[in-house]
């Protein structure tokens, strides 16, 4: 089951159980992503996107189905395994950004590639990654010092630090105003087309999913369109 | 970057981190000066006991380290004479004269001083009249003393008459006759101590008192055994006393620690969401938090130990006499122990929780 995709999920079923009630999350999604694409998944609140994302990032195992994300099963995958594909696999842009309060940017992305078990100081193409996002010169701040645009591309370079084979970037722009929003989507398109970097962006904008490659809408759980 | 994320952990929240390495410190300092105390008091009182210059002491049946145990005839000191090798024998009565622990010596001064090289006037005379009391520099800077000041003890007013230069027998000294009559102990002594004709006699001295049936009732010390008495672990209940004390020592670090790491794993749950997002696993979030609590357990040993150099210079200062705190740097290493034990444990609740945080609920955590 790979034929050269990067993500291929079958029939993933995620039920959480609140209380004593079962709550289905996704009721049997089917996705393949290719290496290399840049995939926008739009879809209202409560559609499953934000935990299909979950999964594939390996912060909560499915219920049942098929996941295959670069190569490693997710289903019946330890808890160990699943920090693994965090450290290595994929990385995360969230909607808040995420950064580390008490450090300032530069230890925000060391952390990530500390983790990671990689060496401290990356290498060239990193700072031409720094260049490309603009931060060079922010990078001794805290995030209390940075604007959101700035605190977002900071989030964006310490997932990238760690060359992850995923970037999945949960409404990067959702905390950003307009101007800012436009320079995190044509970021993230430039690193999708200049280093092939597989992207899958969650959004409720249909001109930020305009700058993927595809979408696909969600709905109750399922994907409904774009497949 | 493990060190670098627990410093500046412990920076974003400067006044809670001092606060916890103070409260920390605090038991540390109780313990310290608790020892500090005990070592004080014993090395005090051996040193006084030593600087008499005796071979061999002989107190009642019935005595231990700190209590004579009652009394005895004063004419054992004569009877003590007549032995072999004997040179000389001097009756001390010893009378409790101010809290639990300090007592004044009833002494026969021309005697006394024969055998010990006698007291070093530093002002004022020995004995001229029957309420005349002598005094030590340390008692008198406690007291703020001079020669000529009245002091009560026993109910009485006592003038004092000299001031000695402190380190022999007693803080406060007496004409025997006067505190026997005063305590009601006409004749009596609570040790005899003995000066031999040569050292070197004293274990056959005692050996022969011991096999005498009369004398075989008193306990019988050379001078190094009784030193060698000097130790917390002869002393009746105090090894326990100091247990409980560290078993406070190690509650309270637990406690503080557990509390205050509890306090900062709640603040940080979302950045504990925000590490794992980014793979960390749970051994590295609970490393986190243990390297925090090694390092107020640290803090607080260290600051424990300038807290009971403190103590001590405010002892030292206000009751040089009464209380005789040292310090024992030994001890340093076991509140060290004592306090990582306790912060570790504390610890190690808040820590697990945090390892244990799903990453998702702590993502979504305001």
């Amino acid at each position: 089951m790979n034929n050269g995709h990067i993500i291929q999920i079958r029939d993933l079923r995620k039920v959480y159980r609140l209380g004593k009630v079962d709550v289905p999350a996704l009721r049997g999604v089917d996705l393949s992503v290719p290496p290399g694409e840049f995939l926008a998944i739009v879809g209202p609140s409560g559609s499953g996107k934000s935990t299909l994302f979950h999964i594939i990032g390996g912060l909560t195992p499915p219920t049942s189905g098929t996941v295959r994300v670069a190569g490693q099963e997710l289903p019946g995958m330890t808890g160990a395994g699943r920090t693994n594909l965090r450290k290595r696999t994929v990385a995360f842009v969230f909607q808040k950004f995420n950064l580390l309060p008490n450090l300032t940017a530069r230890d925000n992305i060391a952390v990530a590639r500390y983790l990671a078990g990689m060496d401290s100081k990356p290498g060239p193409e990193f700072e031409e990654i720094l260049r490309l996002l603009g931060i060079a010169s922010r990078l001794d701040h805290k995030p209390s010092a940075l604007s959101g645009g700035e605190q977002q591309r900071v989030a964006i370079a310490r997932a990238l630090v760690r060359n992850p084979a995923i970037l999945l970037a949960d409404e990067p722009t959702g905390n950003l105003d307009t101007e800012n929003s436009k320079a995190v989507l044509e970021i993230l398109r430039d690193l999708n087309e200049r280093l092939g970097q597989t992207i899958l962006m969650i959004t409720h904008n249909p001109e930020a999913a305009a700058y993927g490659h595809r979408t696909v809408h969600m709905r109750d759980g399922r994907i409904v369109e774009g497949m | 970057m493990t060190a670098k994320i627990v410093l500046e952990n412990l920076k974003h929240k400067p006044m809670r981190s001092l606060l916890s390495i103070l409260l920390v410190g605090v038991p540390v300092t109780l313990i310290l000066c608790l020892v500090g105390l005990s070592h004080g008091m014993l090395e005090d009182t051996q040193r006084r006991t030593r600087a008499i210059g005796a071979d061999i002491i002989v107190r009642p049946p019935g005595s231990n380290l700190l209590s004579t145990g009652g009394a005895m005839p004063a004419a054992i000191a004569g009877a003590l004479e007549k032995r072999p090798h004997v040179k000389m024998a001097v009756g001390v009565l010893n009378a409790l004269v101010q809290g639990v622990d300090l007592y004044a010596a009833g002494i026969d001064l021309a005697r006394f001083n024969r055998i010990s090289g006698g007291f070093k006037l530093q002002s004022g005379a020995s004995f001229q009249q029957p309420d005349d009391v002598m005094i030590d520099e340390y008692y008198a800077s406690e007291k703020k003393a001079r020669v000529g000041s009245y002091l009560n003890f026993l109910n009485r007013q006592w003038r004092v008459c000299g001031i000695y230069r402190g380190g022999m027998l007693s803080h406060i000294v007496f004409p025997l006759r006067v505190l026997q009559d005063v305590t009601e102990h006409a004749n009596q002594v609570s040790q005899v101590y003995v000066k031999l004709d040569d050292p070197a006699n004293t274990d056959a001295v005692i050996h022969s008192l011991k096999s005498d049936p009369g004398w075989g009732v008193y306990k019988l010390y050379s001078m190094d055994d009784f030193m060698a008495l000097f130790s917390t672990n002869n002393i009746p209940g105090l090894r326990e006393f100091v247990w409980v004390i560290v078993s406070i020592g190690v509650v309270i670090g637990f406690a503080v620690t557990c509390l205050s790491m509890y306090m900062a794993v709640l603040q940080r749950t979302r950045e504990i969401g925000i590490l794992k997002s980014l793979g960390a696993s749970n051994a590295f979030v609970l490393r986190i938090v243990l390297a925090e609590a090694f390092i107020m357990g640290m803090g607080g040993t260290a600051l424990g130990v300038v807290m009971s150099f403190g103590a001590w210079w405010l002892i030292r200062t206000l009751l040089p006499a009464s209380i005789p705190m040292v310090i024992v740097p030994i001890w340093w290493l076991y509140a060290l122990g004592i306090t990582l034990v306790g912060t570790l444990l504390g610890a190690l609740y808040p820590g697990l929780a945090a390892a244990r945080h799903d990453p998702i609920e702590a993502l979504a955590y305001e």
